[in-house]
């Protein structure tokens, strides 16, 4: 487990696997400076050939760009001096649009699980860099997820496949073009009949006709779906509930009051970037003149959106659909089930949320939970609808995902129709099922027993062994295609750069099923709007959507819908669900289980992305692996313990037990982790891990859940037996300690206290003037530059750590390094719990540097490696750092960040081309910090001042700042009194971090404000 | 027992002592001598190009504008190289088969870039924004010396970051106004001082002396 | 032992055992020096001490070219074990000068017999010190940044780091120092000089003496000369451990920011000197059959010493308690709580054992005149010492101002390589000196001689 495979070349990572040779020798082929330039004039042709269209030109100049930027990076990005005989490579044709230094920006979509989120994408000199979010998109208001920062990395992995391999020997796309048609042939004839297709969710209208246009041809063929991630329950709840698949979604901007029942809304959500923005504003001080709304949640897990719920309620899975059907009767919903009995505990609190949702009709919103049994979806349309929500905070779509099935039924039946070789051609579009697949349908033995199958995958994974055909997939970076957005609005991807390792899109896979082998995607796709369009000039419509990012108007109506009556819902479902019918285990306490998808590697596809591995997750702080989530009166109860590493500590190491997991025969082992807040007998295993052919980065991570999980429990099972082994595992967990030691680290208080005192928390506070300094003070006559953070705002999500990492060539360290506490994020979400441990309150802060006006760092420093800039800034000089270590023991807040060893891959050539230019990729020996992306603030001094003009308030975003998605960080000029920084710092509850210290920090926070039920807090 | 030092000795330590406190002087300015030498810095040494192109002919005699080439000089960090196309523009014309051209005829015909050798060339860490300082009247010249009279290209100064901060510090000695920027022959006032103190307040010239003014 | 049971009632107890010549003097204490036969132990010492070296080289080139992160260093205890050695032979490298300037000045004999190999541990305990900053840099290739030249960068040095008083500090303590050890050689160089039978060895006494001839005039010059360099060295003696406190005082950090530690470092230093200087000095005079030279005065006084200078540490740790407990800084009572009860707590508890308790017997005179208790004392103090210095550097980091930052810090493989690796250097100088210079001052025993036949007279 702990050989960490840091891409960051440590002595231990330097010695090359088998793999790792075969990676290197491959890579000289594809991204050695000559061989990669070569690599894109093979695919000018092509292109060459679309000349007409600007589009494909662009392109094509792209790629120009790119064999140009390869020969400028190897230089600019060397610490050291570059040699002196550096070669300047110019373009033969300089293309128009392209300004060498200045970057371009290009507007497509990510498809994050199938749903589109808009984005802009940052490329420099035809590298793409830095992905940001489409303020005009409704999916994204310009906000980005960690997920979506990180798959820039993804782009450039080395470790993506990069050749057509037939039965694990190199092939060409001919070759398989000519397998392919020798096999349809037979099928033709039989209509197809064993033709099956096995697809992630879809949601892309190109990518549906195409699916159409081969059902018409192969009339018998079957189209299947799986998706690792995804709880496809919403669609049968609608079924039950109207009697028609429909899709939800929730206007929180209006709601006053919340009720989540296990929805983890603001993390795990094709809207949730749009829900996190909307569910902050209303309790953003100041704020909207209208009441704060007020979140309870129901869940067994502790999830990001449960650690932001005022009230929250931890019980087990099973009992979810009970108490949901008691909420339900309470509202006034017809269910024939008889409600079961609840404790008085919760009992009151039932009590003060039914009085809190009457009083609030048509101004609240029930969320059912994503992987609640259909039942849970069809009684929160009842009780949305008794409550007169819909229309007014609940909204119904026709569904965004194609032809939405049940994902586990449709595996069901594939591998049946695998079993009585029914199915003899299978092709799957992306997807590992062979990893994600529930051990008991035992997808891997199946697959083989076909006589023909296609693996279109970005990576040589566990599926492609097994598979025939391994088709290399195009990055969605690197692909024309389309996608639907959460409330329907299509964006047009295009590609910011060709395919790196000449990967495949599907659109191309199913041309070539239709018998189209040489359409180019970017055909297909115009084709297929072409034909939609009623346009009269559809080239200018087309550009228009490109530019923009999207198809303005392409959105769903709202439906007019009412649920059929309560009654009629098949409350069968319910008993089956909640009476643990699984197989008990003898003499162990009987555990339920919970599978959820990593926060960050979801169900594995990023897997072999450093960046998220490395990522501290929102709740856990564990980095690198997953681990069997308990709360801690469980953990006593099966005598899990941990015990604090000696080395890193609570800042690295902790040495957790081994706990022996058996449900259904099946064993596997991982280690246990107490998470205070969790609902009791009852353990959370997050999937993703144990991935055994992920690459370098991801492979032998933590452990395999799916080799536990059966297709009835896909996501949640009743009595596993969980054993303590008395082995210890090391876990990486960037902080464990989470109470503040009464230490006025996070301040907070209620909305209610704060509208009758504004001023309580200044009060509390005994208002002393800074102490006296002997250094002169500052003197800032052009601008002063500051931040705020609102951890009201902050939701914990991570996604200012990874847009930061992505903005500043941070480098990944790898497991090894995070246990001895040396992980590189230069800004880091603190997580604090108050209170009882059962259920605590969270508190999310983000802390980068503080740009200290008194900065403990700058004396310190012996070369002034670190100095004070005219603008406040604490500038930290990479080039002029010897390398004491003395600035980080003088900081109060650990924010600095010390390269061991040689993080940086300054090797491999397809990273290089991920960097940012503007910033000096760190070498060996010296600290590294958050400088409020100076080179952004540069950039737009020099722009301002070449109009001459001053930079306006807003014109700045700092990396962390732009990504957020609740705004919960600001930055701007202080010196200017107007500015929104200025006005936040005003504002009664901004405070300081630590400023008893005197080192006037230039960031400083926004109080913490809950929003409590008085009846449930006062009693 | 017999003497084992002659008197001698008494002269020959005296000369040890002073001549290795001299010898140590003379290593350290020694050193320091080389390296602001133009061995390491450069300074005046003509680099040998692919193309023997000629600034003296084509500013110098043929009087073509800096920014004809250096399209970006105005707008980006990156004053520009030119593509081949620029070239070509006139060479199509003028020498279309002059030997000392081929590798430009080539580059166009095959699409593969002609690889300069670069002249100028800063450590990684620096970040140089040619737009800004144009735009706040540096002269060419200022730094890259009469190009108009350098048959093949060297460096005028060493790049130090001494050398950038003489005008970091004292940006008046060395502004000039900004029709001037482009011109080859322009000469300094001999009033520079105040003419430099006028401009620094006209084009609202700031002494930038932070670290992250350079370095990120 | 001593030959004869020493007479502990009074302080009478000779600083040279009776019976001594000049001629007996300059015999025994050159002979170990111009003897052809080189005794087994002191191949056996100087063998283990190079081996050691050779594994000091070993790591430093490990660290130098793979990283610093072969150190435990990490966030938030970014300086661990060089650090701590650092202090503690700096430490160490005190009693040397203390010895020979201020108790020059003070006109205390006792001193006379000590001194040389004092200085000598003095030179050797700064060298292994000043290896610590330097290998324990990110980048040790660019020390030089932190010394004043004229650069083609335009900048200095930034003056108000204590690094850079560090650097200044130590350099001129180890220059001072050098000079200092090397006048007081020279009348003995010159005497060896012509003891010396083979030619090789009085050629190179010979150069080193430079010309030394014994005259009146050269006596003149070189007591002036010693005095003055005496004056020159005794505020280095303070001066430089005050510095190397400063790098912790002026920081911040709970358990660092604290106004007693100058003086408080300096006797610890003392402390800790003095502590060394006896852990050699009783085998030496036990090896060489030194005891008429080293007599238990010499243990005695130092005892002394040590028991006054570890009673100033004492009255140190006490205060930081008391100030934790009494400016009601939250972070201070909690570093104070957490150096004592926290993850590393035991290791406070030793210390106080090692450093306050175990040198209490010395108030038992008896004890004082002990070699085999003090020897074991001063092993005790040696450790006690060193202990300190981790308490304070690791201890107080990790656990500092935001729990979300605290973590654990523990040291490699290589930061014990490291410091096992400057004893084995400390040993190898020291036995190499041993081999080829005289120990103990040859022309100031003489003086003692002569003093005594006064006083008997």
């Amino acid at each position: 487990m702990s050989n960490g495979t840091e891409p960051a070349n440590l002595p231990e990572a330097s010695q090359p696997t088998a793999g790792g040779r075969e990676y290197w020798r491959s890579l000289e082929e594809l991204a050695g400076t000559e061989a990669f330039k070569a690599l894109m004039g093979n695919h000018l042709p092509r292109h060459a050939a679309a000349w007409t269209s600007a589009m494909d030109r662009r392109e094509f100049l792209k790629l120009m760009g790119a064999s140009l930027a390869l020969a400028g990076v190897s230089g600019c990005l060397s610490p050291a001096p570059a040699p002196p005989d550096e070669k300047i490579v110019p373009y033969v044709n300089q293309p128009e649009e392209i300004v060498p230094g200045k970057p371009l920006y290009f507007a497509t979509a990510i498809p994050a699980e199938g749903y589109g989120r808009g984005i802009l994408v940052e490329s420099h000199m035809g590298r793409p860099t830095k992905v940001e979010g489409n303020p005009q998109h409704p999916a994204s208001l310009g906000a980005t997820d960690a997920g979506t920062q990180a798959s820039v990395l993804g782009l450039y992995d080395p470790d993506r496949s990069r050749v057509i391999s037939n039965a694990g020997r190199v092939a060409t796309w001919d070759a398989f073009f000519s397998a392919l048609n020798a096999e349809l042939e037979s099928q033709r004839v039989s209509q197809g009949a064993g033709l099956r297709i096995l697809t992630e969710t879809v949601t892309s209208p190109t990518l549906a006709a195409q699916l159409q246009e081969i059902l018409r041809i192969f009339p018998k063929a079957k189209w299947h779906q799986f998706d690792g991630g995804a709880g496809d329950y919403a669609q049968q709840g609608a079924r039950m509930a109207f009697g028609q698949p429909l899709e939800t979604f929730y206007r929180l901007e209006d709601a006053d009051v919340i009720v989540s029942l296990d929805g983890d809304f603001l993390l795990r959500s094709p809207a949730s970037l749009r829900y996190a923005r909307e569910f902050i504003n209303r309790r953003r001080i100041p704020g909207t003149s209208s009441e704060a709304n007020r979140l309870y949640m129901i869940e067994s897990t502790f999830s990001l959106t449960g650690s932001n719920a005022d009230h929250r309620l931890a019980i087990s899975p099973s009992a979810i659909p009970q108490l949901a059907t008691t909420l339900a009767a309470r509202l006034g919903v017809q269910i024939s089930a008889q409600q079961p009995a609840i404790s008085p505990a919760h009992e009151k609190w039932l009590g003060a949320l039914v009085k809190d949702l009457q009083a609030h009709r048509g101004r609240s919103a029930i969320m059912p939970g994503e992987y609640q049994p259909a039942i849970v979806h069809a009684l929160a349309h009842a009780m949305n609808d008794a409550l007169g929500n819909i229309g007014k905070t609940v909204f119904y779509t026709d569904p965004v995902a194609v032809n939405a099935t049940n994902h586990a039924e449709s595996l069901r039946e594939l591998v049946q129709d695998l079993e009585d070789n029914a199915a003899q051609v299978l092709i799957m579009l992306g997807g590992n099922p062979a990893y994600t697949a529930p051990a008991d349908v035992d997808f891997p033995s199946h697959l083989v027993t076909s006589n023909f199958n296609v693996h279109l995958s970005l990576y040589e994974d566990e599926t492609s062994a097994l598979c025939h055909w391994h088709i290399p997939q195009a990055h969605y970076l690197e692909s024309w295609s389309d996608v639907r957005a959460y409330d329907g609005t299509v964006t047009i991807m295009q590609p910011l750069i060709a395919p790196l390792y000449g990967g495949r899109t599907a659109h191309e896979i199913l041309a070539a099923l239709a018998g189209q082998a040489e359409r180019s995607s970017y055909e297909i796709v115009r084709d297929y709007w072409r034909g939609q369009s009623k346009e009269k000039n559809f080239d200018a419509a087309w550009r228009t959507a490109l530019h923009d990012g999207f198809v303005a108007g392409s959105a769903f109506s709202p439906r007019n819908v009412k649920p059929k009556p309560a009654a009629g819902f098949d409350a069968s479902a319910l008993k089956e669900r909640s009476s643990g019918a699984a197989v008990k285990a003898q003499n162990e306490p009987s555990i339920e289980v919970i599978y959820r998808p990593d926060p960050s590697v979801l169900d594995g596809r990023f897997a072999n992305n450093g960046w998220l591995q490395e990522l501290p997750k929102p709740l856990t702080k564990l980095t690198w692996d997953n681990a069997v989530l308990m709360s801690p009166a469980t953990a006593a109860k099966l005598g899990i313990t941990y015990q604090v590493g000696g080395t890193g500590g609570e800042h690295g190491t902790i040495y957790a037990d081994v706990v022996e997991l058996e449900y259904d025969g099946r064993r596997t082992r991982g280690p246990g982790w107490i998470v205070p807040g969790h609902a009791d007998d009852c353990v959370t295993i997050h999937l993703g891990y144990g991935r055994r052919r992920a690459g370098r980065v991801g492979t032998n991570l933590g452990f395999n859940a799916n080799a536990l999980r059966t297709l009835d429990t896909l996501w949640h099972g009743t009595s596993i037996a969980i054993r303590k082994t008395g082995a210890q595992y090391a876990l990486a967990c960037t902080q464990f300690h989470h109470l503040m030691e009464g230490r006025d680290l996070v301040r907070a208080g209620t909305i209610d206290g704060y509208h009758k005192n504004p001023k309580f928390l200044r009060e509390r506070e005994s208002e002393k003037e800074a102490p006296a300094t002997l250094y002169p003070g500052y003197k800032y006559d052009g601008y002063a530059w500051g931040m705020s953070i609102d951890v009201n705002a902050c939701i914990g999500c991570n996604a200012c750590v990874a847009a930061c990492h992505a903005e500043n060539n941070g480098p990944v360290v790898g497991k090894k390094e995070v246990l001895r506490g040396r992980e590189m994020h230069w800004i880091r979400v603190d997580r604090y719990h108050r209170g009882d441990p059962s259920n605590p309150e969270t508190y999310y802060q983000p802390v980068p540097c503080m740009q200290c006006e008194n900065a403990p760092c700058e004396l310190v420093c012996p070369v002034g490696a670190t100095t004070h800039s005219q603008e406040g800034l604490n500038d930290m000089v990479y080039n002029r750092c010897v390398g004491t270590r003395y600035c980080s023991n003088n900081c109060p807040y650990k924010v600095r960040r010390f390269n061991f060893f040689l993080y940086s891959d300054f090797k491999t050539e397809s990273l290089k081309l991920l960097r940012n230019p503007d910033v000096t990729v760190r070498s060996r020996g010296v600290m590294e910090k958050c400088t409020y992306c100076v080179q952004r603030i540069n950039q737009a001094k020099i722009a301002a001042e070449k109009d001459d003009r001053a930079v306006h308030d807003g014109e700045i975003e700092t990396a962390c700042q732009q990504a957020c998605p609740t705004r919960a960080i600001i930055f701007g000029n202080i010196n200017d009194p107007q500015s929104q920084v200025s006005q936040l710092k005003a504002q009664p509850l901004s405070y300081g971090l630590l400023t008893e210290l005197n080192t006037r920090p230039r960031t400083t926070y926004q109080a913490k404000l809950r929003n409590p039920n008085p009846e449930i807090e006062n009693g | 027992m017999a003497q084992i030092f002659h008197p001698s000795t008494n002269t020959i330590s005296r000369v040890t002592i002073f001549g290795g406190l001299i010898l140590l002087i003379a290593v350290v300015t020694g050193l320091a001598t080389i390296n602001e030498s133009p061995y390491i810095t450069e300074v005046g040494v003509a680099r040998t190009q692919p193309v023997p192109f000629s600034h003296k002919h084509h500013v110098g005699d043929d009087g073509i504008d800096c920014r004809y080439c250096h399209t970006s000089v105005e707008e980006s960090s990156f004053a520009g190289i030119p593509p081949t196309k620029t070239c070509m523009n006139c060479h199509t014309q003028i020498w279309p088969d002059s030997p000392i051209l081929e590798p430009v005829r080539e580059s166009f015909r095959t699409g593969k870039s002609i690889q300069w050798t670069r002249v100028h060339n800063l450590p990684g860490f620096v970040y140089f924004n040619h737009s800004i300082h144009v735009h706040k009247g540096i002269g060419c010249v200022t730094c890259h010396g009469r190009v108009d009279r350098m048959p093949l290209m060297w460096r005028e100064n060493t790049l130090y970051m001494d050398w950038c901060l003489e005008c970091h510090r004292a940006p008046e000695r060395f502004v000039r106004p900004r029709e001037y920027v482009f011109s080859m022959e322009y000469q300094a006032p001999a009033d520079q001082l105040a003419l430099g103190q006028k401009l620094v307040k006209e084009y609202r010239i700031q002494k930038l002396t932070s670290c992250s003014t350079c370095h990120r | 032992m001593a030959s004869k049971p020493p007479d502990i009632s009074s302080d009478t107890l000779p600083v040279l055992e009776p019976g001594h010549t000049f001629a007996s003097i300059t015999d025994k204490i050159s002979s170990i020096v111009l003897t052809g036969r080189t005794p087994l132990f002191w191949y056996i010492s100087f063998g283990i001490g190079f081996l050691l070296v050779l594994l000091l080289l070993f790591c430093i080139t490990a660290v130098v070219s793979v990283g610093i992160g072969l150190f435990g260093v990490m966030i938030p205890v970014a300086w661990g074990w060089a650090i701590v050695n650092f202090v503690w032979w700096i430490g160490i490298g005190h009693a040397g000068t203390l010895i020979s300037a201020i108790l020059l000045l003070l006109r205390q004999k006792w001193r006379q017999s000590i001194n040389r190999f004092a200085e000598a541990m003095t030179l050797f305990a700064v060298a292994c010190a000043g290896i610590f900053p330097l290998i324990h840099l990110g980048r040790p290739w660019f020390a030089y940044w932190l010394f004043p030249y004229p650069s083609t960068m335009g900048i200095q040095p930034q003056f108000r780091s204590p690094l850079v008083w560090d650097v200044f500090a130590v350099s001129t303590y180890f220059t001072v120092s050098l000079l200092f050890w090397f006048l007081g050689l020279i009348p003995d160089l010159a005497t060896l000089r012509d003891r010396a039978t083979r030619r090789v060895p009085r050629f190179i006494y010979g150069m080193l003496a430079m010309g030394w001839r014994g005259s009146a005039v050269h006596w003149h010059r070189y007591e002036s000369a010693y005095l003055l360099l005496a004056g020159l060295a005794t505020p280095l003696v303070v001066s430089v451990h005050t510095v190397v406190s400063f790098d912790f005082a002026v920081a911040l950090v709970p358990g660092w920011h604290s106004t007693i530690f100058p003086p408080y470092f300096v006797a610890g230093a003392i402390y800790s000197g003095f502590a060394m200087v006896l852990t050699i000095a009783i085998p030496l005079r036990k090896l060489y059959g030194l005891e008429d030279f080293i007599t238990l005065r010499h243990l005695k006084n130092m005892a002394i010493v040590m028991l006054a200078t570890g009673m100033i540490v004492a009255y140190g740790y006490l205060m930081e308690t008391f100030m934790a407990w009494y400016s009601g800084d939250i972070f201070e009572k909690y570093m104070m709580m957490n150096r004592m009860f926290g993850p590393y707590g035991w290791l406070y508890w030793v210390l106080i054992l090692f450093n306050i308790l175990i040198p209490q017997a010395l108030w038992v005179r008896s004890l004082q005149t002990n070699p085999w208790v003090l020897f074991f004392i001063a092993i005790a103090v040696n450790i006690g010492m060193w202990l300190e210095r981790y308490v304070i550097v690791v201890v107080s980091l990790h656990r500092d101002f935001l729990p979300s930052a605290w973590g654990m810090y523990s040291g490699t493989i290589f930061d014990y390589g490291v410091f096992v690796g400057t004893i084995g250097l400390f040993v190898a100088l020291l036995f190499l000196f041993i081999r080829l210079l005289p120990m103990i001052s040859i022309f100031e025993m003489r003086e003692l001689v002569h003093e005594e036949e006064a006083r008997s007279e």
